[in-house]
């Protein structure tokens, strides 16, 4: 007979409830960068808006950055570790495929035994892990989810490719999504377009830098034209329908917080979604890089620390990258 | 259907607003990044403001070849005819 089986009930409602952020301690200046790549200080200002970013050393490892992120978030919170029901790492820098790094990272915060798991989203991966983690929260699969966008990207950029050498870089974003009275947490908007999977993507696999008689290491390659209009024109029209399903309009924001891919990415984007002058907009890149996974949760807490934000402030974040692949909502500011 | 030279008029309107270039500097014989110091991803937006003003399309793979002004212009007059 067919027996019959509970139903899971979660939160009406779900939010942010914790933000924190790790950057690395080596600042890397465009002219160490124009050491190995022909091109110069200015060129890297007006083609990225990037003027330094950071690097990891060798003991920030993926691991510790998330740890770091990660405790500030959970004391922001207010709840303890062993709350949390679920750990999500959004990277693709974690050089170890087998086992996941969410695991270490949750039993070093005293989260276990949370379920702990990564995504391979690329730089769209933080987004994807707040709407997942928000949809968990409100199913009653848990509680409490902890989110972590983290990278390395410095272990897998070739520092001679004149295309990437200069954006690519270091650092750790985690929040705590949790049940709330009011929605701080709107609809995701999300996708992946396979047939645009070559303009971002590793140069080689593991198995063809095996079967090479000299092996290096797999590097990040993107084509940057195609990508740039894609992630200006295309992403504004899923910006808007974020805003769109959370049934806000542009002059609701406080806040945007694009990924951070590039300066002149984030200036068409905005351009595009005709954002009102008093919308604060997250510029980080300039002095963090491009973090990929890591870069909306460490824009958003940058501008939080700096006053520029405050709590309760309502947010459009937007991320895109690698797959291609996407993900976007709007989100109360913890 | 808009003539050579109203063509050319609307893209030099486009390249002063995406690049603040002079919108009279903008001719035929004139090449995008060597005259008129448009980098390739002001170019991008260029070609995006483009597609839209004169309904046409401009796929990634044709952006490279249109090397100067009268390419663009030439580009967008025979889109516009197909």
């Amino acid at each position: 007979m067919t027996a019959s089986i509970a139903t899971a009930h979660g939160a009406a409602h779900t939010a942010i409830l914790g933000i924190g952020s790790y950057r690395p301690s080596r600042v890397v200046s465009n002219d160490e960068i124009c050491r190995h790549i022909d091109s110069s200080d200015e060129w890297i200002r007006t083609r990225s808006g990037i003027i330094e970013r950071r690097f990891a050393e060798p003991h920030e490892t993926v691991q510790l950055m998330s740890v770091e992120a990660s405790r500030t978030a959970i004391e922001r919170a207010g709840i303890a570790a062993a709350q949390i029901d679920c750990v999500i790492v959004a990277t693709v820098s974690h050089l170890m495929q087998t086992p996941a790094v969410a695991p270490l990272i949750s039993e070093e915060l005293g989260a276990t035994p949370a379920a702990a798991f990564d995504i391979s989203a690329a730089c769209s991966g933080f987004c994807h892990g707040v709407g997942m983690g928000s949809d968990m929260v409100r199913c009653g699969t848990a509680k409490y989810v902890l989110v972590i966008g983290v990278e390395r990207l410095s272990d897998i950029t070739d520092p001679t490719d004149r295309g990437t050498a200069f954006i690519f870089a270091d650092g750790a974003g985690a929040v705590v999504v949790g049940p709330a009275d009011v929605e701080g947490i709107g609809p995701m908007v999300w996708g992946a377009d396979g047939s645009k999977f070559d303009l971002i993507r590793q140069n080689e696999t593991w198995i063809d830098v095996l079967n090479m008689e000299h092996a290096e290491m797999p590097t990040l390659r993107m084509d940057g034209n195609p990508v740039f209009r894609w992630a200006s024109y295309e992403m504004a029209k899923i910006a808007n329908e974020a805003l769109d399903r959370a049934g806000l309009t542009v002059d609701d924001l406080d806040v945007f917080v694009p990924h951070q891919a590039n300066m002149r990415i984030i200036d068409a984007m905005a351009r595009a979604l005709k954002l009102p002058d008093d919308v604060v907009i997250a510029r980080d890149i300039s002095h963090q890089g491009n973090t990929s996974a890591a870069s909306i949760p460490l824009a958003a807490n940058a501008l939080l620390e700096s006053g520029e934000a405050k709590s309760g402030d309502t947010a459009l974040f937007i991320a895109f990258g690698a797959g291609l692949s996407y993900a976007a909502q709007v989100v109360t500011l913890p | 259907m808009a003539s050579t030279e109203e063509i050319r008029s609307g893209l030099a309107d486009i390249v002063n607003d995406v690049a603040g270039i002079p919108a009279e500097d903008v001719q035929l014989d004139k090449s995008f990044t060597d005259d008129l110091d448009v980098d390739s991803l002001s170019m991008v937006e260029v070609v995006v403001a483009a597609e839209e003003h004169f309904g046409v399309k401009i796929p990634d793979d044709d952006v490279k070849n249109l090397k100067t002004v009268g390419d663009a212009v030439a580009y967008i007059e025979n889109a516009q005819n197909a």
